[in-house]
């Protein structure tokens, strides 16, 4: 942190020279703006959590693979689906036209672990050696189909794109805690699973219509970690810090001829893309954590752009205070081949993820960071394509899916919601994406109903127009 | 509208602080309805679902009955509710989050009241009255009837006008507004130098004669047209839809009238004897996203095109939000929610579907447009494709005669004599007991097999069903390590396995020898599929109804490439598609003719099957077919038998015209790739034959129409009708929609023009002119621009330049404190526009400013800088492959001509503002971000066009660094700079010459970005990095990328 403070300082210094041989009598003003600025907004009602953590699997990793232990399938394997569990519901057009929905079982095994008891399954045992740490729902269901509107659906509470993303909402609603990074930044890592996966898009970060300084920001794995970070080479930080007084300098000078204020907000603007410029390398440069933090994490860890590296890089986040941290792991579409792909999968995100819940407790930080893992939604109990005795695959399933949450206003150590014999329904506890969505705003001392942005005569919210509540039981 | 007099925004604000103003009459159009909108119609509006104790507000007489009594405000429930404190009286009611009624505006609600409640209804959807423009105090300053407005507005707001912009100020904003390039130096030296009073006239009329022109105007047209070269959703697969962006540059730049522009982007096609330029209009209606996703609904992406169309027409033309009415009547305006699915009934006909599953490029239906070179090329392939045709048909005609001939020609061969002694030989007639080692298998039928005749005289007929086939027990077994061969005729009627010895219950273990869907054969050796088998399957194929030989041979390698495939003693072309066996292939399941063990029954008929324990040859086929013809045509065979035994001979011989055949695909796919990759084609509209039943959707679901009530496609009741002749199909709509009795169209039109000079609207909000909207800040002025358009014929380039002539626009935009506090957006025009310029013109004026921009106009998007693997990361290789860079000048096109890929927006744009082009969006944001100071600083874009600017500060700029300096600095922002100005330039170059001189290296390497850096000759490195260095920093001026 010493660094960032160092770099801090340095930018106030000449930010202020700066001022002071352009602007006189303005620089007393324009620092009271930023100090205003600097107010954040308040949370509706007293917070357990200042951030979020959110893993998300893209493409939809199988509860029945994970969270959702279904010993009745060992007696029905290679039966039909019964029509009175499928209730006409709509399939997609890959198993609509299935003669045959044959069940099949988990290839892999389930334990009950840590003093709760929950069921994991083989795939996950880092995870499951946290269990007690987690707060595991598998009563979550989705209004979508397809992973487009779905993943737009979990993020932004519609599946019609356009509308912001629940980083933004959260960014816009607590306002940054850290004035040299953006509240709300976004880590992408491919998984081995199933290699050409189901793609991500920029919207799934975007602000709709909210200012767009609320929108994502995506660290790269590339060299530059943010789009257009680094100084081009041949121009030195030294060189870069007095073109910058140079271009503020002039900027004052345009300034106190025209008036518009708009030029003083462009003068910050240019203060804090200096201030990103130290403070984002320190963040990503790993080479201050310790041989045993590294391990903990596994050794993907020392690869950039891995799941495993991207769970680091967000507990360093955590700790400079960034409000939402969105992680985006691809490869968890397994139409067919499930218990191959999903065994890799797994692997690249089980350890890191228990880890981060770990490294954050260890810290201190669990208690007010909510950590979430998820995707957009469930997987069919019956088999899409023929079944072997190796390999089977499963299609999309909207109607009920898995996700865990973790620390700061969760309920640790508990298993939330109920499925029927073929985990197709919910039969007790549901939870909708949007009341899923409500809780972890709720956690943040966000009403869901109040954090909302007027837009063409609409009250557009995170949780959509229907209502939907925080869910009580999942609370601490 | 007269009832506008006073109408400015924030009235409210205004009038608590000034009460001077509240002596005005209340206006219900600006004081209420809109208190009434935002507070009460969520619950008490339009919304038919949503209302509350069956009380409407948005009606006057509703309102009336139940709420308001005219002239008293005591006895109106209205007064009493909003002013009650018993939270369960009080309205808005607090669960509702709405904030209660200020004092304020409480004292509007007594006042209006008090005065009779006088009931308008909303402005927008009345008809623009044209009104005599006023007469202002000030002499002298008005240019034309815009102004006379304006400065009549001011006057009673006690403002005076800013004076006149400096010449370089006003000539770098109307080139910005005008064609979208700054003005070069010359121009700018002839302007300020021009005296003559018509100076300025005749730069406004060279602009708009540019076709620049259209390019300018085409960067807004396509945000609301949401253009873009790729599908969106999550494919995100490429399209073209070039040729409809030339169409529109084209169309500006020729003046075509709006009405006209309108009417043949809704509905070119419907015009009578549409020409190509007409139906390359309707691509405006193809630009909506369209889903590939595998396993999509076709009917539910199919409504959401639909919807998409609905809120794009009605935000791009007539301002409106309809798309608000999809699932529910609306809240605010009056459009129901079965008038939102009768507009949405003009569009539902179209011949375009929802989903185009995994479909890659432009979809149907759309046009070819082939220039002239693309011509030749296309009549090139027809030729080829015609020669190897007439060869076809000639070799065809030889190839059998008649079954006499052809019998001569069995008889005359000397068949070869067959060395290998099949294994097992199941000549497939008489009762099957006769087999050795066969046993019925448990649950077999008892049933006899069905014989038939066949081509040699007996033969197994197959139904399909499991009973029809036989199981032949363990007679042979097969083994991957070693030979087999399997021989036998065969007549399919469908797929399925001829022959197999495989266990569907375990993976697909063993042997099948397949007939596929399209007649191919495969032969598959499986331990389990697919992860463990070999698959491999011949081009050729049988025919059904037609009797053939087929050949499979195996030489025992456990490789694909070990198989063989002769079908009527040709050698088949073998495609491998599974080649990973490497385990047993032995199962317990028996032999079985007609199927595997539960499964894939073929349904056809077969005769004599012999199996081989070795590799049969290409002799052996022959000699196979030939010994068992001969034998089945000793004697005189019946007609059947001769036609099929004709018939067979033809399907062998026709084997050998193949390569005509393929000479013919190959053709068609090379003419298919031509079309589809090089041959620029357009989506289009074309209107199914008969059209398809509109219903009301329930919550707006595609699976949930009410299909009790049928909708005839229509426009809101709140607007004029259609006239009653006129068609009800998207005709129609056109020509409602581009009418002077409509009377949003071309206020709609004005007000997004007069954002475009002004940075706001008259009406702020330019995508909507419901209920919702603040009210124009100048209602008279938008009612005569729109009247003044349409009695010009619909002449967007005369209201150009009327705007731009206006003394108002031509204002300095200087702002002092106190006018910025008494009017911070500048609604009331005392000061001209000064805005950040949009994405686009921000690099166009960096490019210009270089001398890099290249100002070719339409053709294809390119693809220039953009930083390294941004696609991947996304999209991995599950769509489209990297992003490959342009080269040459294409790299440093106009921004109108960057690559559109939805779903990864191009950075150095969307980082200022340029939305993703998913949807229709009318009016950007202007934000001011970190991100945009880094882009401006650091994007190879600007990096390269600073060192460009350098060249031209040194080349062009004389010797003397006070001069270069001066030069460079009005390319970038089009004026001299001031004194103040050029000691901090001349300083910072100072200081950036020592850094440079004291490190060469660095100098060296930051001459080194961009695709021209490599043919530069650089003879003096560290003068031009400093240059580079002091011209990075004009480049990131906030004038610089600011009109002004």
């Amino acid at each position: 942190m010493d660094t960032l403070r160092i770099a801090q300082d340095m930018n106030r210094r000449h930010f202020l020279q700066t001022l002071g041989v352009g602007l006189g009598g303005a620089a007393v003003g324009l620092l009271g703006r930023q100090a205003a600025a600097a107010t954040v907004p308040r949370p509706h009602f007293e917070p357990r959590a200042k951030r979020v953590i959110y893993l998300f699997q893209s493409g939809a990793p199988s509860q029945l693979e994970s969270f959702d232990y279904k010993p009745e399938l060992t007696k029905l394997h290679m039966t039909e689906l019964p029509d009175s569990v499928r209730m006409g519901q709509r399939l997609t057009g890959m198993t609509a036209n299935q003669s045959t929905f044959p069940l099949v079982q988990s290839k892999f095994k389930f334990a009950q672990h840590g003093q709760s008891g929950a069921w994991v399954s083989e795939l996950l045992p880092h995870t499951a050696s946290v269990a007690d740490d987690l707060c595991i729902v598998r009563s979550v269901h989705t209004d979508a189909i397809n992973h487009d509107p779905a993943i737009t659906f979990i993020q932004t509470g519609s599946q019609l794109t356009g509308r912001p993303s629940m980083g933004a909402w959260v960014a816009y609603g607590l306002g940054s805690a850290n004035e040299d990074l953006p509240s709300f930044m976004v880590l992408v890592s491919r998984g081995t699973g199933r290699t050409a996966d189901q793609p991500l898009y920029d919207r799934l970060w975007g602000s709709g219509m909210l200012p767009s300084r609320y929108q994502g920001v995506k660290l790269r794995s590339a060299e530059d970690p943010v789009l257009y970070l680094g100084n081009p080479a041949g121009c030195t930080t030294n060189l870069r810090r007095d073109m910058l007084d140079q271009i503020n300098a002039l900027n004052s000078e345009r300034h106190a001829v025209v008036g518009d204020p708009e030029i003083l907000t462009r003068i910050e603007q240019y203060e804090m893309a200096f201030r990103m410029q130290a403070s984002v390398p320190g963040l990503t440069d790993i080479s201050d954590e310790p041989e045993h933090i590294l391990d903990l994490y596994g050794p993907d860890v020392r690869k950039p752009g891995t799941f495993a590296r991207n769970c680091l890089l967000a507990r360093r986040m955590a700790e400079r205070d960034v409000r939402f941290v969105q992680l985006y792991h691809m490869g968890w579409d397994h139409h067919d081949n499930l218990p191959d792909h999903m065994s890799k999968q797994c692997r690249d995100t089980d350890q890191a993820s228990a880890a981060l819940v770990t490294d954050l407790k260890q810290r201190g930080l669990l208690d007010d960071t909510i950590v979430v893992w998820g995707g957009e939604f469930g997987r069919t109990v019956y088999s899409q394509g023929q079944v072997t005795e190796v390999t089977y695959g499963r299609d999309h399933h909207p109607r009920c899916f898995s996700v865990w949450l973790a620390g700061g206003g969760v309920k640790p150590g508990i298993t939330y919601g109920t499925t029927d014999d073929f985990s197709y329904n919910i039969v007790e506890n549901p939870v909708h994406v949007n009341d899923l969505n409500a809780t972890i705003l709720h956690c943040l001392g966000l009403d869901h109903e109040r954090l909302s942005m007027p837009y063409q005569g609409l009250d557009v919210r995170l949780t959509g127009v229907d209502p939907h509540h925080p869910v009580t039981g999942l609370l601490a | 509208m007269s009832m506008w007099r006073r109408g400015i925004p924030g009235a409210l604000v205004l009038l608590a602080a000034l009460p001077a103003v509240a002596e005005e009459a209340v206006s219900f159009g600006r004081d209420i309805q809109p208190v009434l909108s935002d507070r009460c119609y969520s619950c008490h509006g339009p919304d038919a679902a949503a209302r509350k104790a069956d009380l409407r507000l948005d009606v006057e007489s509703d309102a009336k009955t139940a709420a308001i009594v005219s002239g008293n405000p005591d006895a109106s429930p209205l007064m009493q509710r909003i002013l009650a404190t018993d939270p369960g009286e009080v309205m808005p009611p607090p669960a509702s989050h709405k904030p209660p009624l200020s004092a304020a505006e409480v004292e509007l609600f007594r006042q209006w009241i008090a005065g009779g409640a006088v009931w308008e209804g909303h402005w927008a959807f009345a008809p623009p009255e044209r009104v005599e423009p006023p007469r202002p105090v000030m002499p002298g300053w008005t240019h034309n009837p815009i102004d006379q407005f304006v400065l009549t507005r001011l006057e009673s707001e006690g403002l005076a006008p800013s004076p006149a912009a400096p010449r370089e100020t006003l000539l770098r904003r109307v080139h910005f507004d005008i064609t979208g390039i700054p003005p070069t130096p010359a121009e700018i030296d002839a302007f300020v130098l021009d005296n003559a009073p018509e100076a300025y006239e005749r730069v406004v009329d060279r602009l708009l004669d540019s076709p620049h022109y259209g390019e300018r105007m085409a960067i807004d047209w396509l945000d609301g047209a949401r253009f873009a070269d790729t599908n969106g959703f999550q494919n995100d697969f490429a399209r073209d839809m070039h040729p409809w962006r030339d169409w529109v540059i084209r169309t500006f730049n020729a003046n075509m009238p709006y009405d006209q522009f309108i009417i043949e982007q809704l509905a070119g096609d419907l015009l009578p004897a549409a020409t190509d330029e007409q139906r390359i209009a309707t691509g405006f209606c193809r630009n909506n996203r369209s889903n590939t996703e595998g396993g999509s609904v076709e009917e539910e992406w199919y409504v959401e095109n639909r919807v998409d169309r609905v809120e794009t027409v009605s935000a791009v033309f007539l301002g409106l939000t309809m798309g608000c009415a999809r699932c529910h009547d609306h809240k605010y305006d009056p459009v129901s929610q079965e008038e939102f699915y009768q507009f949405y009934g003009f569009f539902n006909s179209t011949a375009d579907r929802g989903f185009y599953e995994e479909q890659r490029g432009n979809s149907g239906p759309m046009i070819s447009l082939p220039t002239f070179e693309h011509q030749l090329e296309l009549a090139r392939f027809d030729k080829e494709r015609q020669d190897a045709e007439t060869k076809l048909r000639e070799e065809e005609a030889n190839a059998v005669p008649d079954f006499a001939a052809w019998r001569e020609r069995v008889a005359a061969a000397t068949p070869a004599e067959l060395e290998a002694q099949p294994a097992l030989r199941v000549p497939l007639r008489g009762r099957l007991t006769a087999y050795a080692g066969r046993e019925r298998s448990e649950g077999e039928s008892a049933a006899e097999p069905v014989w038939g005749t066949g081509l040699l005289g007996s033969s197994l007929v197959l139904s399909g069903a499991q009973e029809a086939s036989v199981s032949l027990g363990d007679t042979f077994t097969f083994d991957a390590s070693k030979p087999f061969s399997i021989s036998a005729w065969v007549k399919p009627a469908g797929a399925g396995a001829l022959l197999g010895r495989m266990d569907d219950g375990n993976a697909a273990r063993g042997v099948d020898l397949f007939i596929g869907e399209t007649g191919d054969l495969a032969l598959h050796l499986v331990h389990a599929w697919p992860g463990n088998a070999i698959k491999a399957a011949t081009d050729k194929r049988l025919e059904n109804g037609v009797w053939s030989h087929v050949l499979a041979t195996y030489d025992g390698s456990g490789k694909a490439a070990g198989v063989k495939i002769y079908v009527g003693g040709r050698r088949a072309d073998m495609r491998v598609e599974t080649d990973t066996l490497t385990d047993t292939i032995a199962t317990e399941v028996p032999l079985r003719i007609g199927g595997r063990s539960a499964s894939n029954h073929l349904k056809g008929e077969v005769a004599e099957v012999l199996l081989f324990d070795t590799e049969l040859s290409r002799g052996d086929a022959t000699a196979l077919i030939d010994g068992a013809l001969a034998r089945a045509f000793s004697s005189e065979a019946d007609e059947t038998r001769q036609a099929e035994a004709l018939a067979f001979a033809k399907l062998a011989a026709s084997y050998e015209l193949n390569r005509y055949r393929r000479k013919i695909e190959q053709v068609d796919r090379e003419k298919a790739d031509y079309v589809a990759n090089v041959v620029p084609s357009v989506m289009v509209m074309e209107e199914l034959p008969e059209p398809k039943p509109t219903y009301l959707l329930n919550r707006g679901a595609y699976d949930q129409p009410d299909t009790t009530k049928p909708l005839e496609p229509g426009v809101p009741k709140a607007l004029p009708p259609m006239p009653a002749d006129a068609p009800r199909n998207r005709m129609g709509l056109a020509r409602w929609i581009a009418s002077g009795e409509n009377p949003l169209t071309a206020r709609v039109a004005m007000n997004r023009l007069w954002a475009k000079f002004f940075g706001n609207g008259i009406v702020k909000s330019v995508e909507n002119f419901g209920v919702q909207a603040e009210p124009p800040s100048h209602p008279e002025l938008l009612d005569w621009l729109a009247t003044e358009f349409v009695a010009s014929g619909w002449d967007l380039k005369a209201m150009h330049k009327l705007i731009a002539m206006s003394a108002a626009y031509r204002q300095d935009s200087r702002v002092t404190p106190g006018l910025l506090e008494r009017d911070p957006h500048n609604r009331l025009l005392a000061r001209g526009p000064r805005f950040r310029l949009p994405a686009e013109l921000i690099r166009d004026n960096a490019l210009a400013a270089s001398g890099l921009l290249s100002t070719t106009i339409g053709g294809p998007s390119v693809r220039p800088y953009q930083p390294e693997g941004l696609w991947d990361e996304l999209a991995g290789g599950a769509n489209q492959g990297p992003y490959i860079m342009n080269t040459g000048s294409d790299v440093h096109r106009r921004s109108l001509y960057t690559y559109r890929k939805r779903t990864v927006p191009h950075p150095t744009l969307a980082i200022f503002n340029a939305p993703s082009f998913e949807m229709c969006e009318v009016k950007r944001m202007q934000t001011n971000t970190p991100l945009q100071s880094l882009a401006l600083l650091n994007d190879t874009t600007y990096v390269e066009a600073a060192r460009h600017l350098a060249r031209r500060m040194m080349v062009e700029g004389g010797s003397e660094p006070a001069a270069r300096v001066e030069h460079g600095f009005r390319l970038a922002t089009g004026r001299k700079p001031g004194p103040r100005e050029m000691e901090l330039l001349t300083s910072g170059l100072e200081r950036y010459l020592q850094a440079y001189e004291a490190a060469p290296e660095e100098a060296a390497a930051f001459l080194k970005h961009g695709v021209t850096a490599e043919q530069e000759v650089i003879d003096q490195p560290v003068p031009l990095a400093a240059y580079t260095a002091l011209a990075s920093t004009l480049l990131n001026l906030d004038e610089t990328i600011t009109k002004e």
